[in-house]
């Protein structure tokens, strides 16, 4: 007798899914998170008195809408904002406006703007085809069953669907970078660089970097997952952690928070159980970990109990990150040169063209700080007002590219990036330094510190082909059973991947039902 | 020709100059990188050597792995199929070790030297693998191939002419025993082990003392009719003994590129190795798997009609090929005709009869010959010498 039927590690969007997915079919399950709120990367944080940022993830923009409805996540308090235009700022204050398939401003031409609807359009057809593969288990190719082949067959049949020429264009780019499939396509440098930086978002990879194509499809599955465009969630993400935690107990499934899982309990072959930091151990049928695949085997179950070719495909996996978040409390709303006031509550974004990015990149590999950085700006503050003091704002950006440990150390560096980042806004938003109160950096070492990512990689390790599909997160361990008996994933180091997508946690309940494996 | 480093050429063991001395026919070969003879003076009188009084074999270029700390034992029982426990100190253990899929690397034996202080000596370089196995354990991995130079010493005399250089009692040691002394102010081991099937022993120097251990060896077995044998004459004496040779009999599987080609021990006649028992060990899942679904192949040995050896013989039944040979050997002791071979399942149990498609030349003239073979359960030549303690006087 087991004291649950599954123990889900980490109380993450993708764990609290698994979970209710399985509490929904008679399940009995626990979820354990070391945190003391659900939600994992989405949290929001008091980072300054009465100032709450989303401290991890700032963007919902690619969340599986059936799990909206199966889960019915409205019910539990679920609310998102405005769908935003995103806004590449330019230093002349003449911006380029990226507003669904259309384009304006900062000079970009006719011809562009029919190349970028001509561009989306083909986007959305690969994007389709991926989505169909995001939403069910990924199919082994060597030894199929009928499940795989089935998958296989439809993967097959969109793929002559595509026709002729688009399916040309996806084997000739898929494995490319994005650099030279934006050079392909358009001729205006900021158009090129505000694209290439959802291909780079949460990477440690530079727009030249293979695999940046795939990384830009991933994102762009998002559309046909049913959500429109990039939103906020009002009360910031931590709500939105708070109504999968709400609908999770709906389900029947308990959450404990601030219970820090130590270890996987192994008896003889089988994982039977997790150890907490308080020494208690309990014990389940099954153990599904939507933490972060290196931290599930390496730290969690350890190497000295699994085979050692396992041992060697987590040691080589790959989980860095060249994504930082800042935070600043600002004592009242900043201006930015060329936005109206209703404009600066959109998704602002701030890059060099592309081979400015390339070189951002640069010192990142080299432990260094760079002295160029790439910016994803919300100020969530202007939709949701309650997130701060009276009067007073909050910005948060994502920010590329940082090192994961720069030799000068971060006590040293962290101040010196802080104004290295201040400055750079300054160009756009002149004088935004006066309002800053209170400033905060988080670097990927935090992330791994808070929110238990190695590296503190977004996606759980790289998302790259050699990591994707059956190969995620590496060969032996995939479908989301492991090479150990009785240990599942169900995280963003699953297929598909990482962002607030919902799809491992979903897909890994489902395999985990139709196993019959509880 | 000038100026090239003989470091990038083969390697000479720490016996060379007294091998390269003996090798009357001067007919060398390459082993893992190595000048080893393939023979001395004549193939049959070395193997002779070996059956009927001594035979020294220079094992050198063996492969030695020492392993030692606190989790040393641990490493090596996930490393290997069977159970490290069951080996005391100062025993020795016939081992083989697989990768994930359950596919074997290699075999050899491990040395308990020590509570937590192990060496594995083993045919294929292993340097790499064995350090992705530390990944999770508290353990050092040394190469000490060049450290420590060896020598088999093979046949019934061979306990008395190790007794004469000066390893007391050694008539008491086990099979798979090791007994420690010194030799010239240095360290010398003992480990009653060897690949011949008979009474023998493995003997282990530093590189110094090995030309005089060579020296004395010979000058103290002369009366016992000490005689230094090439691989040709120990492949003969290992096929009629029963023993898999690694790249032979079995391809490592880290060397394999084309799928299906290697093997498990199941597929090997090794299943005895595996302890399912232990919880883990490198290839259980897939050996489980295997187990429960079934092996592809069967090792088979065979003892075939006729005296021509069966060598890369196509193994038929009725008219189906069913099987490939690996070993294949005129067996003079035994006096019989030896082969090793695979065979697909279900084939190949103990006592199928089956036919061996021989194809051999003389003077340029080929014959096929069909003939006829039957699955024996053990090898074809039993010494009782080589179990007997106190090992029996000649």
């Amino acid at each position: 007798m087991t004291d649950y039927d599954a123990i889900i590690i980490g109380a993450g969007h993708n764990g609290l899914i698994c979970a209710s997915y399985l509490a929904k079919a008679g399940k009995n399950v626990l979820v354990l998170d070391a945190r003391g709120e659900p939600g994992g990367c989405a949290s929001t944080r008091e980072f300054a008195p009465g100032h709450h940022v989303s401290d991890c993830a700032q963007w919902l923009s690619q969340f599986d809408q059936s799990i909206v409805k199966d889960l019915d996540l409205k019910a539990a308090g679920l609310k998102l904002g405005k769908p935003k235009t995103t806004i590449s700022l330019q230093s002349d204050g003449d911006h380029l406006v990226v507003d669904g398939d259309t384009i304006s401003g900062a000079g970009v031409d006719s011809a562009d703007q029919a190349a970028y609807r001509d561009f989306k359009k083909m986007v959305r057809s690969f994007a389709k085809l991926m989505t169909t593969l995001y939403r069910s288990r990924p199919p082994k190719l060597v030894e199929q069953n009928w499940t795989d082949r089935l998958t296989l067959m439809k993967l097959g049949l969109s793929l002559k669907l595509l026709g002729r020429e688009r399916l040309r264009d996806l084997m000739r780019i898929v494995m490319i970078n994005i650099y030279d499939v934006m050079n392909e396509h358009f001729s205006h440098a900021a158009l090129k660089s505000t694209i290439a930086l959802d291909a780079v978002t949460g990477t440690n990879m530079g727009p030249r970097s293979p695999n940046t194509v795939y990384s830009y499809l991933h994102r762009a599955t998002g559309e046909h997952l049913g959500q429109t465009g990039t939103a906020q969630v009002l009360g910031g993400m931590g709500a939105f952690g708070q109504s999968l935690a709400t609908a999770a107990e709906k389900c029947g499934a308990k959450i404990q928070l601030g219970s820090s899982v130590t270890a996987i309990v192994k008896t003889d072959d089988r994982v039977t159980g997790v150890t907490l930091d308080s020494g208690e151990q309990i014990s389940a049928k099954l153990v599904i970990s939507s933490a972060d695949p290196s931290t599930t085997f390496r730290r969690l179950l350890g190497y000295h109990q699994m085979e050692a070719g396992m041992a060697k495909r987590v040691e080589c996996y790959r989980s860095r990150s060249g994504t930082a978040k800042l935070h600043l409390a600002l004592s009242g709303l900043p201006s930015f040169t060329g936005l109206s006031e209703g404009q600066l509550t959109e998704r602002l974004v701030i890059t060099p063209p592309m081979d400015g990015m390339e070189t951002a990149l640069n010192p990142m590999k080299y432990r260094e700080l760079s002295d160029l950085h790439i910016f994803d700006i919300s100020i969530p503050t202007i939709e949701d007002p309650g997130l701060a003091p009276q009067g007073q704002h909050s910005l948060t950006a994502i920010v590329h590219y940082v090192p994961y440990a720069p030799d000068i150390g971060w006590e040293a560096g962290k101040p010196q990036l802080i104004n290295q980042l201040i400055s750079e806004l300054e160009v756009y938003a002149p004088g935004i330094g006066a309002l800053v109160t209170t400033s905060e950096l988080v670097v990927p070492s935090d992330f791994e510190a808070s929110h238990g990512m190695t590296g503190g990689s977004w996606h759980h390790g790289e998302l790259s082909i050699d990591q994707a599909l059956m190969m995620r997160p590496f060969p032996g361990s995939t479908q989301y059973a492991t090479a150990v008996e009785g240990l599942y994933l169900c995280g963003a180091g699953a297929h598909p991947g990482g962002g607030l997508q919902g799809l491992p946690g979903r897909n890994a309940a489902k395999e985990i039902l139709k196993r019959g494996a509880l | 020709m000038n100026d090239v480093s003989r470091d990038t050429m083969l390697l000479t063991t720490p016996f060379h100059s007294r091998v390269e001395a003996m090798c009357d026919l001067n007919d060398w070969g390459n082993w893992m990188g190595y000048t080893t003879p393939n023979a001395y003076f004549d193939i049959e009188l070395e193997y002779f050597a070996v059956r009927s009084t001594t035979g020294v074999f220079d094992l050198s270029p063996m492969n030695k792995y020492r392993v030692t700390g606190p989790d040393a034992q641990r490493y090596l029982d996930r490393l290997i199929t069977r159970d490290v426990s069951k080996i005391g100190v100062d025993r020795v253990g016939y081992a083989i070790w697989c990768d994930d899929n359950g596919q074997v690397m290699d075999d050899g034996t491990i040395f308990r030297l020590g509570e937590q202080d192990y060496r594995i000596c083993s045919y294929q370089r292993a340097d790499d693998w064995l350090a992705w196995n530390t990944l999770g354990f508290d353990v050092t991995i040394e190469n000490e191939s060049e450290a420590i130079a060896g020598l088999a010493v093979q046949g019934p005399t061979s306990c008395t002419v190790l007794t004469l250089l000066g390893c007391t009692d050694l008539n008491q040691l086990k099979p798979f025993g090791i007994a420690h002394y010194s030799f010239e102010g240095r360290p010398l081991m003992v480990s009653r082990t060897g690949f011949t099937g008979d009474l023998g022993y493995e003997v282990w120097v530093p590189p110094e003392s090995a030309e005089a251990l060579w020296d004395q060896l010979f000058e103290l077995g002369r009366d016992y009719l000490i005689k230094p044998i090439g691989s040709y004459a120990l492949e003969l004496a290992r096929i009629e003994a029963g023993f898999l040779q690694a790249n032979v009999d079995f391809m490592p599987a880290e060397e394999v590129v084309r799928v299906g080609r290697t093997r498990s021990p199941f597929e090997l006649g090794l299943g005895w190795l595996v302890d399912f028992k232990k919880p883990l060990f490198n290839g259980r899942s897939a050996l489980l798997k295997e187990q429960e679904k079934g092996s592809r192949y069967r090792f088979a040995m065979l003892d075939v009609e006729g005296n021509k050896p069966a060598e890369h013989s196509f193994i038929l039944k009725g008219d189906k090929q069913v099987g490939t040979v690996t070993s294949a050997a005129w067996c003079p002791t035994a006096k019989a005709n030896v082969a090793y071979a695979q065979i697909e399942m279900p084939h190949g149990a103990v006592g199928d009869e089956l036919v061996a498609e021989i194809y051999y030349q003389r003077e340029l003239h080929w014959t096929r010959l069909l003939a006829p073979c039957k699955v024996i359960d053990a090898p074809i030549f039993k010494s009782p010498k080589r179990w007997q303690t106190p090992a029996p006087p000649h």
